[in-house]
């Protein structure tokens, strides 16, 4: 994962995706009007956190198996990158809520799914922090990663579609994907997602990255005292 | 009577006169001024700036990354 190609790749897209964001034809809504451009900065940004958080528990799943700790040191900074960009979303989400609900934080099922997600989330990094053996704290957060994401998509996909919600989706709204999400949406809305699942691999990767260093570091001084 | 008719008619008219402006129900107003102008183009440099130092940033903890590990020699 050491190549330079998809980081270029990721900078290219997120360029095309501020510039054709911005300028870009989209469809006239009443209420929303020109802010239905969130849709590819704020929307992307919860389906990236959900991509990535599916790769950490994949990769929780491998360490499971694998007891190697190169896959828990994978797991465990997808998982911080996905909840850098929970937090993001919340504040953006927040944002478009005060225009277009009238609310920043207005008790939107959603909204209060996506908190308690974020919650469990900020949990699995508080569980980590209280081991100091390694390999005890990779097991157990890599199982409680597992749980976490297991309760992570019924809470922000499932639920909130049963009640009444102001996000599309749910209580009689349609969904993004039936009138309003037209073609031309579409053409900057992948790009963008993709766009930032790759940004996150990349804050990822540089994390495990310096993890490492760490590591050979502090085996280095441990066979220097010795 | 015929006055008043006249009267009525004249503020009917009037009033579909006002109506005329907002005809379309379908009309939702977007930022075309903006876009019209070119102004818009400024909000985008903006943001591409903003982002362009970001990645460049990103890239130079990347490459100074490189190096430590070639110093520890880690493949």
């Amino acid at each position: 994962m050491r190549k330079i190609w998809w980081k270029i790749l990721c900078i290219i897209i997120i360029f095309y995706v501020i510039v054709m964001g911005f300028m870009g034809p989209v469809p006239h809504l009443p209420i929303l009007n020109e802010t239905i451009r969130n849709t590819y900065f704020h929307v992307a940004l919860w389906l990236a956190m959900t991509t990535l958080l599916l790769a950490a528990m994949i990769f929780s799943v491998k360490y499971l198996m694998s007891g190697k700790i190169q896959d828990d040191d994978v797991a465990s900074e997808l998982t911080k990158s996905a909840i850098f960009f929970g937090i993001l979303g919340c504040m953006t989400g927040s944002a478009w809520a005060n225009f277009s609900w009238g609310d920043p934080w207005p008790n939107d099922p959603k909204l209060n799914s996506a908190a308690v997600s974020l919650l469990i989330y900020l949990a699995y990094l508080l569980l980590r922090s209280s081991f100091e053996d390694e390999q005890r704290k990779a097991r157990i957060s890599a199982v409680y990663n597992i749980f976490a994401f297991a309760v992570f998509i019924p809470i922000i996909y499932i639920l909130p579609r049963l009640t009444d919600s102001l996000h599309p989706g749910s209580g009689g709204n349609a969904t993004f994907g039936s009138f309003d999400f037209d073609n031309n949406i579409r053409k900057v809305f992948y790009p963008a997602i993709i766009g930032y699942i790759l940004m996150g691999m990349w804050l990822a990767e540089l994390r495990i990255r310096i993890k490492v260093i760490n590591r050979i570091r502090e085996e280095e001084l441990i066979v220097k005292n010795n | 009577m015929k006055r008043i008719s006249f009267f009525l008619l004249y503020l009917m008219m009037l009033s579909g006169n006002l109506f005329a402006q907002t005809s379309d129900p379908n009309y939702v107003p977007m930022a075309d001024k903006m876009r019209e102008d070119g102004k818009i183009w400024v909000v985008v440099l903006v943001v591409a700036i903003v982002f362009a130092g970001i990645a460049i940033n990103m890239l130079r903890i990347d490459f100074k990354l490189k190096k430590i590990e070639k110093e520890l020699n880690i493949k």
